[in-house]
Protein backbone atom coordinates (compact mmCIF):
# COMPACT_ATOMS: atom_id res chain seq x y z
CA UNK A 1 0.00 0.00 0.00
CA UNK A 2 1.38 3.36 -1.01
CA UNK A 3 1.50 6.07 1.61
CA UNK A 4 -1.68 8.09 0.89
CA UNK A 5 0.14 11.36 1.50
CA UNK A 6 2.57 10.61 -1.28
CA UNK A 7 0.04 9.41 -3.81
CA UNK A 8 -1.11 12.79 -5.21
CA UNK A 9 2.51 13.83 -5.69
CA UNK A 10 3.30 10.60 -7.51
CA UNK A 11 0.31 11.15 -9.81
CA UNK A 12 1.28 14.73 -10.53
CA UNK A 13 5.06 14.30 -10.81
CA UNK A 14 5.37 13.10 -14.44
CA UNK A 15 3.36 16.03 -15.77
CA UNK A 16 5.32 18.49 -13.61
CA UNK A 17 8.63 17.21 -14.95
CA UNK A 18 7.35 17.36 -18.51
CA UNK A 19 5.98 20.89 -18.19
CA UNK A 20 9.13 22.14 -16.48
CA UNK A 21 11.17 21.00 -19.46
CA UNK A 22 8.83 21.99 -22.26
CA UNK A 23 7.03 24.97 -20.78
CA UNK A 24 8.78 26.72 -17.90
CA UNK A 25 12.20 26.69 -19.48
CA UNK A 26 11.18 28.11 -22.88
CA UNK A 27 8.84 30.51 -21.07
CA UNK A 28 11.68 31.94 -18.98
CA UNK A 29 13.74 32.25 -22.15
CA UNK A 30 10.92 34.18 -23.82
CA UNK A 31 10.50 36.62 -20.95
CA UNK A 32 14.24 37.28 -21.01
CA UNK A 33 13.98 37.84 -24.77
CA UNK A 34 11.40 40.57 -24.30
CA UNK A 35 13.56 42.56 -21.86
CA UNK A 36 17.22 41.77 -22.51
CA UNK A 37 19.28 42.75 -25.53
CA UNK A 38 21.69 40.28 -27.19
CA UNK A 39 24.62 41.96 -25.39
CA UNK A 40 22.98 41.50 -21.96
CA UNK A 41 21.48 44.92 -21.24
CA UNK A 42 18.03 45.19 -19.63
CA UNK A 43 15.79 47.32 -21.80
CA UNK A 44 12.24 48.44 -22.32
CA UNK A 45 12.83 49.25 -25.96
CA UNK A 46 11.15 46.09 -27.30
CA UNK A 47 8.01 46.80 -25.32
CA UNK A 48 8.10 50.40 -26.52
CA UNK A 49 8.55 49.21 -30.09
CA UNK A 50 5.55 46.91 -29.79
CA UNK A 51 3.25 49.54 -28.26
CA UNK A 52 4.49 52.18 -30.68
CA UNK A 53 3.81 49.99 -33.71
CA UNK A 54 0.92 51.21 -35.87
CA UNK A 55 -0.69 47.77 -35.94
CA UNK A 56 -0.59 47.19 -32.18
CA UNK A 57 -3.69 49.18 -31.27
CA UNK A 58 -5.62 47.82 -34.25
CA UNK A 59 -4.63 44.22 -33.51
CA UNK A 60 -5.54 44.61 -29.84
CA UNK A 61 -8.93 46.11 -30.68
CA UNK A 62 -9.71 43.46 -33.29
CA UNK A 63 -8.73 40.60 -30.96
CA UNK A 64 -10.80 41.98 -28.08
CA UNK A 65 -13.86 42.44 -30.31
CA UNK A 66 -13.56 38.87 -31.61
CA UNK A 67 -13.16 37.36 -28.12
CA UNK A 68 -15.99 39.41 -26.63
CA UNK A 69 -18.42 38.39 -29.38
CA UNK A 70 -17.36 34.81 -30.09
CA UNK A 71 -16.96 33.28 -26.62
CA UNK A 72 -20.37 34.20 -25.10
CA UNK A 73 -22.10 33.23 -28.34
CA UNK A 74 -20.36 29.87 -28.36
CA UNK A 75 -21.20 29.05 -24.74
CA UNK A 76 -24.88 29.92 -25.30
CA UNK A 77 -25.04 27.89 -28.52
CA UNK A 78 -23.25 24.91 -26.95
CA UNK A 79 -25.56 24.98 -23.90
CA UNK A 80 -28.59 25.09 -26.17
CA UNK A 81 -27.28 22.24 -28.29
CA UNK A 82 -26.41 20.12 -25.24
CA UNK A 83 -29.94 20.60 -23.86
CA UNK A 84 -31.46 19.83 -27.28
CA UNK A 85 -29.42 16.66 -27.49
CA UNK A 86 -30.97 15.44 -24.25
CA UNK A 87 -34.48 15.89 -25.58
CA UNK A 88 -33.93 14.51 -29.07
CA UNK A 89 -35.63 11.14 -29.39
CA UNK A 90 -34.12 9.82 -32.60
CA UNK A 91 -30.79 10.28 -34.33
CA UNK A 92 -29.08 11.63 -31.22
CA UNK A 93 -25.73 10.13 -32.15
CA UNK A 94 -25.97 11.39 -35.72
CA UNK A 95 -26.56 14.93 -34.51
CA UNK A 96 -23.72 14.71 -32.02
CA UNK A 97 -21.47 13.40 -34.77
CA UNK A 98 -22.38 16.21 -37.15
CA UNK A 99 -22.02 18.90 -34.51
CA UNK A 100 -18.62 17.65 -33.44
CA UNK A 101 -17.20 17.34 -36.97
CA UNK A 102 -15.57 20.81 -36.75
CA UNK A 103 -13.74 19.57 -33.65
CA UNK A 104 -11.42 17.61 -35.90
CA UNK A 105 -11.00 20.35 -38.45
CA UNK A 106 -7.83 22.40 -38.35
CA UNK A 107 -8.28 26.15 -38.01
CA UNK A 108 -6.38 26.56 -41.25
CA UNK A 109 -8.78 24.18 -43.02
CA UNK A 110 -11.81 25.88 -41.47
CA UNK A 111 -10.58 29.20 -42.81
CA UNK A 112 -10.23 27.66 -46.28
CA UNK A 113 -13.70 26.07 -46.03
CA UNK A 114 -15.29 29.42 -45.28
CA UNK A 115 -13.19 31.08 -47.95
CA UNK A 116 -14.96 28.81 -50.47
CA UNK A 117 -18.28 30.17 -49.20
CA UNK A 118 -17.43 33.83 -48.65
CA UNK A 119 -14.98 34.67 -51.43
CA UNK A 120 -15.98 37.08 -54.23
CA UNK A 121 -17.15 34.32 -56.55
CA UNK A 122 -18.16 32.03 -53.69
CA UNK A 123 -21.40 30.29 -52.80
CA UNK A 124 -22.82 33.00 -50.55
CA UNK A 125 -22.63 35.55 -53.34
CA UNK A 126 -24.12 33.05 -55.81
CA UNK A 127 -27.12 32.63 -53.53
CA UNK A 128 -27.44 36.39 -52.98
CA UNK A 129 -27.28 36.93 -56.75
CA UNK A 130 -30.02 34.37 -57.24
CA UNK A 131 -32.30 36.37 -54.95
CA UNK A 132 -31.27 39.61 -56.61
CA UNK A 133 -29.64 40.97 -53.46
CA UNK A 134 -26.37 41.79 -55.21
CA UNK A 135 -25.19 42.61 -58.71
CA UNK A 136 -22.17 40.55 -59.64
CA UNK A 137 -19.31 39.35 -57.42
CA UNK A 138 -19.09 41.38 -54.22
CA UNK A 139 -16.13 41.53 -51.86
CA UNK A 140 -16.89 40.91 -48.18
CA UNK A 141 -13.44 39.83 -47.05
CA UNK A 142 -11.77 43.22 -47.18
CA UNK A 143 -11.05 46.00 -44.72
CA UNK A 144 -13.23 48.27 -46.87
CA UNK A 145 -16.23 46.36 -45.51
CA UNK A 146 -15.09 45.96 -41.87
CA UNK A 147 -18.45 44.89 -40.44
CA UNK A 148 -18.89 42.17 -43.06
CA UNK A 149 -15.30 41.05 -42.54
CA UNK A 150 -15.86 40.68 -38.78
CA UNK A 151 -19.14 38.85 -39.31
CA UNK A 152 -17.40 36.42 -41.70
CA UNK A 153 -14.61 35.65 -39.23
CA UNK A 154 -17.11 35.26 -36.38
CA UNK A 155 -19.25 32.88 -38.46
CA UNK A 156 -16.24 30.74 -39.31
CA UNK A 157 -15.06 30.69 -35.69
CA UNK A 158 -18.48 29.75 -34.35
CA UNK A 159 -18.78 26.92 -36.82
CA UNK A 160 -15.25 25.73 -36.11
CA UNK A 161 -14.83 25.99 -32.37
CA UNK A 162 -18.23 25.67 -30.70
CA UNK A 163 -17.81 21.88 -30.72
CA UNK A 164 -15.03 22.04 -28.10
CA UNK A 165 -17.41 23.73 -25.66
CA UNK A 166 -20.20 21.34 -26.65
CA UNK A 167 -18.23 18.16 -25.91
CA UNK A 168 -17.18 19.39 -22.47
CA UNK A 169 -20.76 20.38 -21.62
CA UNK A 170 -22.25 17.14 -22.97
CA UNK A 171 -19.73 15.13 -20.94
CA UNK A 172 -20.74 17.22 -17.92
CA UNK A 173 -24.47 16.82 -18.51
CA UNK A 174 -23.95 13.04 -18.69
CA UNK A 175 -22.69 13.01 -15.14
CA UNK A 176 -25.75 14.76 -13.69
CA UNK A 177 -27.96 12.01 -12.23
CA UNK A 178 -31.33 11.94 -13.97
CA UNK A 179 -33.02 11.64 -10.57
CA UNK A 180 -32.24 15.27 -9.69
CA UNK A 181 -34.21 16.53 -12.66
CA UNK A 182 -37.01 14.04 -12.09
CA UNK A 183 -37.27 15.06 -8.44
CA UNK A 184 -37.49 18.73 -9.44
CA UNK A 185 -40.19 17.83 -11.95
CA UNK A 186 -42.19 15.97 -9.29
CA UNK A 187 -42.10 19.12 -7.17
CA UNK A 188 -43.52 21.07 -10.06
CA UNK A 189 -40.48 22.89 -11.43
CA UNK A 190 -40.89 24.07 -15.01
CA UNK A 191 -38.37 23.09 -17.68
CA UNK A 192 -36.73 26.52 -17.42
CA UNK A 193 -36.58 26.35 -13.60
CA UNK A 194 -35.01 22.89 -13.79
CA UNK A 195 -32.44 24.22 -16.23
CA UNK A 196 -31.53 27.24 -14.11
CA UNK A 197 -31.75 25.68 -10.64
CA UNK A 198 -30.60 22.09 -11.23
CA UNK A 199 -28.67 21.67 -14.46
CA UNK A 200 -26.69 24.93 -14.57
CA UNK A 201 -25.30 24.78 -11.00
CA UNK A 202 -24.30 21.13 -11.47
CA UNK A 203 -22.65 22.04 -14.78
CA UNK A 204 -20.47 24.68 -13.15
CA UNK A 205 -17.19 22.69 -13.21
CA UNK A 206 -17.70 21.89 -16.88
CA UNK A 207 -18.70 25.47 -17.69
CA UNK A 208 -15.59 26.72 -15.96
CA UNK A 209 -13.32 24.40 -17.95
CA UNK A 210 -15.09 25.26 -21.18
CA UNK A 211 -14.90 29.02 -20.63
CA UNK A 212 -11.21 28.99 -19.72
CA UNK A 213 -10.31 26.81 -22.69
CA UNK A 214 -12.31 28.75 -25.20
CA UNK A 215 -11.32 32.24 -24.06
CA UNK A 216 -7.63 31.50 -24.05
CA UNK A 217 -7.92 29.87 -27.47
CA UNK A 218 -9.94 32.82 -28.75
CA UNK A 219 -7.09 35.17 -27.82
CA UNK A 220 -4.89 33.03 -30.06
CA UNK A 221 -7.18 33.33 -33.08
CA UNK A 222 -4.93 33.52 -36.10
CA UNK A 223 -5.08 30.91 -38.89
CA UNK A 224 -8.80 31.39 -39.62
CA UNK A 225 -8.31 35.14 -39.83
CA UNK A 226 -5.23 34.70 -41.99
CA UNK A 227 -6.97 32.33 -44.42
CA UNK A 228 -10.04 34.59 -44.72
CA UNK A 229 -8.71 38.11 -44.46
CA UNK A 230 -5.00 37.82 -45.16
CA UNK A 231 -3.34 40.90 -43.70
CA UNK A 232 -6.51 42.99 -43.72
CA UNK A 233 -7.47 42.07 -40.18
CA UNK A 234 -4.44 42.23 -37.86
CA UNK A 235 -4.78 40.23 -34.63
CA UNK A 236 -2.31 39.95 -31.75
CA UNK A 237 -0.89 36.51 -32.51
CA UNK A 238 -0.68 37.40 -36.18
CA UNK A 239 1.47 40.40 -35.27
CA UNK A 240 3.73 38.23 -33.09
CA UNK A 241 4.08 35.86 -36.04
CA UNK A 242 4.92 38.70 -38.42
CA UNK A 243 7.57 40.12 -36.11
CA UNK A 244 9.15 36.68 -35.93
CA UNK A 245 8.79 35.35 -39.46
CA UNK A 246 8.90 38.56 -41.48
CA UNK A 247 10.91 41.13 -39.56
CA UNK A 248 12.99 38.42 -37.83
CA UNK A 249 12.76 40.25 -34.51
CA UNK A 250 12.26 37.60 -31.82
CA UNK A 251 12.46 40.27 -29.11
CA UNK A 252 9.41 42.23 -30.21
CA UNK A 253 7.62 38.93 -30.99
CA UNK A 254 8.35 37.88 -27.41
CA UNK A 255 6.98 41.17 -26.13
CA UNK A 256 3.74 40.40 -27.99
CA UNK A 257 3.71 36.88 -26.58
CA UNK A 258 4.16 38.25 -23.08
CA UNK A 259 1.31 40.69 -23.61
CA UNK A 260 -1.04 37.96 -24.89
CA UNK A 261 -0.04 35.80 -21.94
CA UNK A 262 -0.95 38.52 -19.43
CA UNK A 263 -4.32 39.16 -21.07
CA UNK A 264 -5.11 35.42 -21.13
CA UNK A 265 -4.12 34.90 -17.50
CA UNK A 266 -6.21 37.90 -16.50
CA UNK A 267 -9.32 36.42 -18.08
CA UNK A 268 -8.62 32.98 -16.61
CA UNK A 269 -8.36 34.41 -13.09
CA UNK A 270 -11.67 36.21 -13.57
CA UNK A 271 -13.37 32.92 -14.50
CA UNK A 272 -11.81 31.03 -11.59
CA UNK A 273 -13.13 33.68 -9.20
CA UNK A 274 -16.53 34.15 -10.79
CA UNK A 275 -17.30 30.43 -11.10
CA UNK A 276 -15.62 29.14 -7.97
CA UNK A 277 -16.35 25.45 -7.43
CA UNK A 278 -16.71 24.54 -3.77
CA UNK A 279 -15.62 21.00 -3.01
CA UNK A 280 -18.38 20.35 -0.45
CA UNK A 281 -21.07 20.99 -3.05
CA UNK A 282 -19.60 18.31 -5.27
CA UNK A 283 -20.59 15.36 -3.11
CA UNK B 1 -44.44 16.53 -24.09
CA UNK B 2 -44.40 14.35 -27.20
CA UNK B 3 -44.81 17.32 -29.55
CA UNK B 4 -42.04 19.04 -27.68
CA UNK B 5 -39.71 16.16 -28.49
CA UNK B 6 -40.67 16.30 -32.17
CA UNK B 7 -40.02 20.05 -32.28
CA UNK B 8 -36.58 19.60 -30.75
CA UNK B 9 -35.90 16.87 -33.31
CA UNK B 10 -36.71 19.25 -36.17
CA UNK B 11 -34.55 21.99 -34.65
CA UNK B 12 -31.65 19.57 -34.24
CA UNK B 13 -31.98 18.51 -37.87
CA UNK B 14 -31.93 22.14 -39.02
CA UNK B 15 -28.75 22.76 -37.02
CA UNK B 16 -27.17 19.59 -38.41
CA UNK B 17 -27.92 20.61 -41.99
CA UNK B 18 -26.45 24.08 -41.43
CA UNK B 19 -23.38 22.48 -39.83
CA UNK B 20 -22.88 20.18 -42.83
CA UNK B 21 -23.25 22.78 -45.59
CA UNK B 22 -19.68 24.12 -45.25
CA UNK B 23 -18.32 20.56 -45.40
CA UNK B 24 -20.37 19.82 -48.52
CA UNK B 25 -19.17 23.02 -50.14
CA UNK B 26 -15.49 22.21 -49.60
CA UNK B 27 -16.08 18.71 -50.99
CA UNK B 28 -17.79 20.13 -54.08
CA UNK B 29 -15.05 22.74 -54.49
CA UNK B 30 -12.32 20.12 -54.28
CA UNK B 31 -14.01 17.92 -56.89
CA UNK B 32 -14.86 20.65 -59.37
CA UNK B 33 -12.65 21.44 -62.32
CA UNK B 34 -10.64 24.62 -62.14
CA UNK B 35 -13.03 26.62 -64.34
CA UNK B 36 -15.92 25.93 -61.95
CA UNK B 37 -13.90 27.14 -58.95
CA UNK B 38 -13.64 30.58 -60.55
CA UNK B 39 -17.02 30.51 -62.32
CA UNK B 40 -19.69 33.16 -61.69
CA UNK B 41 -22.41 32.75 -60.66
CA UNK B 42 -21.97 29.24 -59.38
CA UNK B 43 -24.53 26.54 -60.02
CA UNK B 44 -26.02 25.76 -56.61
CA UNK B 45 -26.52 22.17 -57.66
CA UNK B 46 -23.14 21.09 -59.00
CA UNK B 47 -23.15 18.93 -62.12
CA UNK B 48 -19.60 19.20 -63.35
CA UNK B 49 -17.38 16.92 -61.28
CA UNK B 50 -13.75 16.20 -61.95
CA UNK B 51 -10.72 14.76 -60.21
CA UNK B 52 -8.35 17.24 -61.83
CA UNK B 53 -8.12 19.56 -58.83
CA UNK B 54 -7.36 16.71 -56.42
CA UNK B 55 -4.88 15.16 -58.89
CA UNK B 56 -3.12 18.48 -59.17
CA UNK B 57 -2.94 18.64 -55.39
CA UNK B 58 -1.57 15.11 -54.90
CA UNK B 59 1.01 15.61 -57.62
CA UNK B 60 2.58 18.41 -55.64
CA UNK B 61 5.70 16.90 -54.12
CA UNK B 62 5.58 16.32 -50.38
CA UNK B 63 1.82 16.21 -49.82
CA UNK B 64 1.68 12.50 -49.00
CA UNK B 65 4.70 12.51 -46.77
CA UNK B 66 3.39 15.54 -44.89
CA UNK B 67 0.09 13.74 -44.30
CA UNK B 68 1.74 10.68 -42.78
CA UNK B 69 3.90 12.94 -40.63
CA UNK B 70 0.84 14.76 -39.33
CA UNK B 71 -0.88 11.50 -38.40
CA UNK B 72 2.17 10.13 -36.60
CA UNK B 73 2.72 13.31 -34.60
CA UNK B 74 -0.96 13.54 -33.61
CA UNK B 75 -1.06 9.90 -32.47
CA UNK B 76 2.04 10.34 -30.30
CA UNK B 77 0.62 13.54 -28.80
CA UNK B 78 -2.66 11.82 -27.95
CA UNK B 79 -0.96 8.99 -26.05
CA UNK B 80 1.55 11.23 -24.23
CA UNK B 81 -1.17 13.66 -23.12
CA UNK B 82 -3.43 10.94 -21.73
CA UNK B 83 -0.71 9.03 -19.91
CA UNK B 84 0.65 12.20 -18.29
CA UNK B 85 -2.64 14.05 -17.88
CA UNK B 86 -5.25 11.65 -16.51
CA UNK B 87 -3.37 10.74 -13.28
CA UNK B 88 -2.74 14.42 -12.60
CA UNK B 89 -6.40 15.24 -13.21
CA UNK B 90 -7.39 12.55 -10.73
CA UNK B 91 -5.00 13.90 -8.11
CA UNK B 92 -6.41 17.42 -8.52
CA UNK B 93 -9.97 16.21 -8.16
CA UNK B 94 -9.57 13.86 -5.19
CA UNK B 95 -6.77 15.14 -2.96
CA UNK B 96 -5.98 18.29 -1.05
CA UNK B 97 -2.24 18.57 -1.16
CA UNK B 98 0.26 21.33 -0.53
CA UNK B 99 1.15 23.06 -3.78
CA UNK B 100 -2.13 22.17 -5.41
CA UNK B 101 -2.98 25.75 -6.28
CA UNK B 102 0.48 26.44 -7.58
CA UNK B 103 0.16 23.38 -9.80
CA UNK B 104 -3.23 24.53 -11.07
CA UNK B 105 -1.88 27.97 -11.92
CA UNK B 106 1.03 26.40 -13.75
CA UNK B 107 -1.31 24.28 -15.87
CA UNK B 108 -3.49 27.22 -16.79
CA UNK B 109 -0.46 29.34 -17.57
CA UNK B 110 0.81 26.67 -19.94
CA UNK B 111 -2.42 26.77 -21.83
CA UNK B 112 -2.47 30.55 -21.72
CA UNK B 113 0.80 30.89 -23.52
CA UNK B 114 0.94 31.24 -27.31
CA UNK B 115 2.73 28.20 -28.63
CA UNK B 116 4.49 30.12 -31.38
CA UNK B 117 7.00 31.62 -28.98
CA UNK B 118 7.21 28.44 -26.92
CA UNK B 119 8.70 26.65 -29.92
CA UNK B 120 11.31 29.28 -30.77
CA UNK B 121 13.76 28.91 -27.87
CA UNK B 122 13.41 25.13 -28.27
CA UNK B 123 14.96 25.11 -31.74
CA UNK B 124 18.54 25.52 -30.49
CA UNK B 125 18.04 22.93 -27.73
CA UNK B 126 16.42 20.47 -30.12
CA UNK B 127 19.25 20.75 -32.62
CA UNK B 128 21.80 19.85 -29.92
CA UNK B 129 19.61 16.93 -28.72
CA UNK B 130 19.02 15.59 -32.22
CA UNK B 131 15.30 16.25 -31.91
CA UNK B 132 15.19 18.99 -34.50
CA UNK B 133 13.30 18.05 -37.67
CA UNK B 134 12.02 14.83 -36.05
CA UNK B 135 8.40 13.85 -35.54
CA UNK B 136 9.09 13.06 -31.87
CA UNK B 137 10.32 16.62 -31.33
CA UNK B 138 7.13 18.10 -32.77
CA UNK B 139 5.02 15.63 -30.77
CA UNK B 140 6.75 16.69 -27.53
CA UNK B 141 5.89 20.35 -28.12
CA UNK B 142 2.34 19.42 -29.12
CA UNK B 143 2.05 17.39 -25.91
CA UNK B 144 3.03 20.46 -23.89
CA UNK B 145 0.09 22.20 -25.55
CA UNK B 146 -2.38 19.34 -25.20
CA UNK B 147 -1.46 18.28 -21.66
CA UNK B 148 -3.21 21.15 -19.82
CA UNK B 149 -6.40 20.31 -21.75
CA UNK B 150 -6.11 16.68 -20.73
CA UNK B 151 -5.51 17.62 -17.08
CA UNK B 152 -8.27 20.25 -16.82
CA UNK B 153 -10.87 18.13 -18.59
CA UNK B 154 -10.09 14.93 -16.69
CA UNK B 155 -9.98 16.82 -13.38
CA UNK B 156 -13.45 18.33 -13.86
CA UNK B 157 -14.57 14.89 -14.96
CA UNK B 158 -13.30 13.08 -11.85
CA UNK B 159 -14.73 15.88 -9.69
CA UNK B 160 -18.15 15.10 -11.11
CA UNK B 161 -17.93 11.42 -10.11
CA UNK B 162 -19.21 11.04 -6.54
CA UNK B 163 -16.45 10.18 -4.09
CA UNK B 164 -18.86 7.89 -2.22
CA UNK B 165 -18.97 5.40 -5.09
CA UNK B 166 -15.24 4.89 -4.79
CA UNK B 167 -15.37 4.79 -0.98
CA UNK B 168 -18.09 2.14 -1.16
CA UNK B 169 -15.70 0.09 -3.29
CA UNK B 170 -12.97 0.39 -0.63
CA UNK B 171 -15.29 -0.77 2.15
CA UNK B 172 -16.24 -3.75 0.01
CA UNK B 173 -12.60 -4.77 -0.18
CA UNK B 174 -11.33 -3.09 -3.33
CA UNK B 175 -7.85 -1.63 -3.22
CA UNK B 176 -7.52 1.99 -4.26
CA UNK B 177 -6.35 0.84 -7.69
CA UNK B 178 -9.09 -1.75 -8.28
CA UNK B 179 -11.75 0.68 -7.10
CA UNK B 180 -10.40 3.22 -9.56
CA UNK B 181 -10.33 0.77 -12.47
CA UNK B 182 -13.71 -0.85 -11.76
CA UNK B 183 -15.77 2.11 -10.54
CA UNK B 184 -14.23 5.40 -11.61
CA UNK B 185 -12.81 4.39 -14.99
CA UNK B 186 -16.08 3.24 -16.61
CA UNK B 187 -17.72 6.53 -15.58
CA UNK B 188 -14.75 8.58 -16.69
CA UNK B 189 -14.05 6.89 -20.03
CA UNK B 190 -16.32 9.08 -22.16
CA UNK B 191 -14.74 12.23 -20.81
CA UNK B 192 -11.26 10.80 -21.20
CA UNK B 193 -12.16 10.05 -24.80
CA UNK B 194 -13.13 13.68 -25.17
CA UNK B 195 -9.77 14.68 -23.69
CA UNK B 196 -8.03 12.48 -26.24
CA UNK B 197 -9.97 14.09 -29.06
CA UNK B 198 -8.68 17.48 -27.94
CA UNK B 199 -5.09 16.24 -27.87
CA UNK B 200 -5.32 14.78 -31.34
CA UNK B 201 -6.97 17.90 -32.72
CA UNK B 202 -4.51 20.30 -31.12
CA UNK B 203 -1.65 18.46 -32.76
CA UNK B 204 -3.37 18.05 -36.11
CA UNK B 205 -4.29 21.75 -36.24
CA UNK B 206 -0.97 23.08 -35.11
CA UNK B 207 0.96 25.09 -37.68
CA UNK B 208 3.63 27.27 -36.14
CA UNK B 209 5.65 24.95 -33.91
CA UNK B 210 5.63 22.34 -36.65
CA UNK B 211 6.93 24.91 -39.15
CA UNK B 212 9.62 26.14 -36.81
CA UNK B 213 10.80 22.74 -35.62
CA UNK B 214 10.91 20.94 -38.96
CA UNK B 215 12.57 21.45 -42.28
CA UNK B 216 12.18 18.29 -44.33
CA UNK B 217 9.66 16.48 -42.12
CA UNK B 218 6.87 19.03 -42.50
CA UNK B 219 3.42 18.23 -41.15
CA UNK B 220 0.52 18.79 -43.53
CA UNK B 221 -0.68 22.02 -41.90
CA UNK B 222 2.84 23.47 -41.90
CA UNK B 223 3.24 22.44 -45.53
CA UNK B 224 -0.04 24.05 -46.60
CA UNK B 225 0.41 27.16 -44.50
CA UNK B 226 3.82 27.80 -46.01
CA UNK B 227 2.38 27.65 -49.51
CA UNK B 228 -0.92 29.43 -48.78
CA UNK B 229 -0.09 32.86 -50.10
CA UNK B 230 1.27 31.87 -53.48
CA UNK B 231 -1.15 29.01 -54.14
CA UNK B 232 -4.21 29.37 -56.43
CA UNK B 233 -7.74 29.04 -55.02
CA UNK B 234 -8.34 25.52 -56.32
CA UNK B 235 -5.15 24.24 -54.67
CA UNK B 236 -6.25 25.78 -51.37
CA UNK B 237 -9.68 24.19 -51.62
CA UNK B 238 -8.17 20.78 -52.40
CA UNK B 239 -5.81 21.19 -49.45
CA UNK B 240 -8.62 22.30 -47.17
CA UNK B 241 -10.68 19.29 -48.19
CA UNK B 242 -7.78 16.93 -47.63
CA UNK B 243 -7.18 18.38 -44.15
CA UNK B 244 -10.84 17.78 -43.37
CA UNK B 245 -10.99 14.11 -44.45
CA UNK B 246 -9.02 12.45 -41.61
CA UNK B 247 -10.97 14.46 -39.07
CA UNK B 248 -14.28 13.24 -40.50
CA UNK B 249 -13.06 9.65 -40.13
CA UNK B 250 -11.56 10.27 -36.71
CA UNK B 251 -14.69 11.82 -35.23
CA UNK B 252 -16.72 9.03 -36.82
CA UNK B 253 -14.65 6.36 -35.05
CA UNK B 254 -14.88 8.18 -31.73
CA UNK B 255 -18.62 8.58 -32.26
CA UNK B 256 -19.09 4.84 -31.72
CA UNK B 257 -16.98 5.05 -28.61
CA UNK B 258 -18.94 8.03 -27.35
CA UNK B 259 -22.07 5.96 -27.84
CA UNK B 260 -21.08 3.86 -24.83
CA UNK B 261 -21.30 6.99 -22.75
CA UNK B 262 -24.97 7.48 -23.60
CA UNK B 263 -25.57 3.90 -22.44
CA UNK B 264 -24.02 4.61 -19.06
CA UNK B 265 -25.89 7.88 -18.63
CA UNK B 266 -29.25 6.25 -19.32
CA UNK B 267 -28.45 3.15 -17.27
Amino acid sequence: MTNPHRLPYLLVAPSVAFLALLFLWPLAETVLMAFITPDGRTTGEYIAKMVGDLNFGVALRNTLILVAVIVPLQVCIALGLAMMLQKVERGRMTHLYVWTIPLGISDLAAGIVWLAILTDRGYLNSVLQLFGAIDGPTTWLSIRTPVALFVCVILAEIWRATAIVLVILVAGVQLIPKEYNEAAEVFGASAWQRFVKVTLPLLKPSLQSALILRTVLAFEVFAVVYALAGRDLPVLVGEAYNWQAQYQNTHVASAYALFILLVSIGSTLIYLRALRVRKETLA
Amino acid sequence: MKNNGKFVGVMATVVSVCWLIPVLIIIVSAFSPREVVSAWPKALIPTDFSLDTMKFFFNVTGVWKATLNSLAVAAMTMVFALVLGAPAGYALARFDFAGQNLYRVMIIMTRAFPLAILALPLVTRFISLGLYDTLLGVALVHTALALPFAILVSSSLFMGIPRELEEAGWTLGCSRFTAFMKIVMPLALPGLAAAMIFSFVISWNEVFAASVLTLNNRTLTAFLFASLEESPLHFRFAGGFFLVVPSLIFIFVVRKYLFAMWGIANR
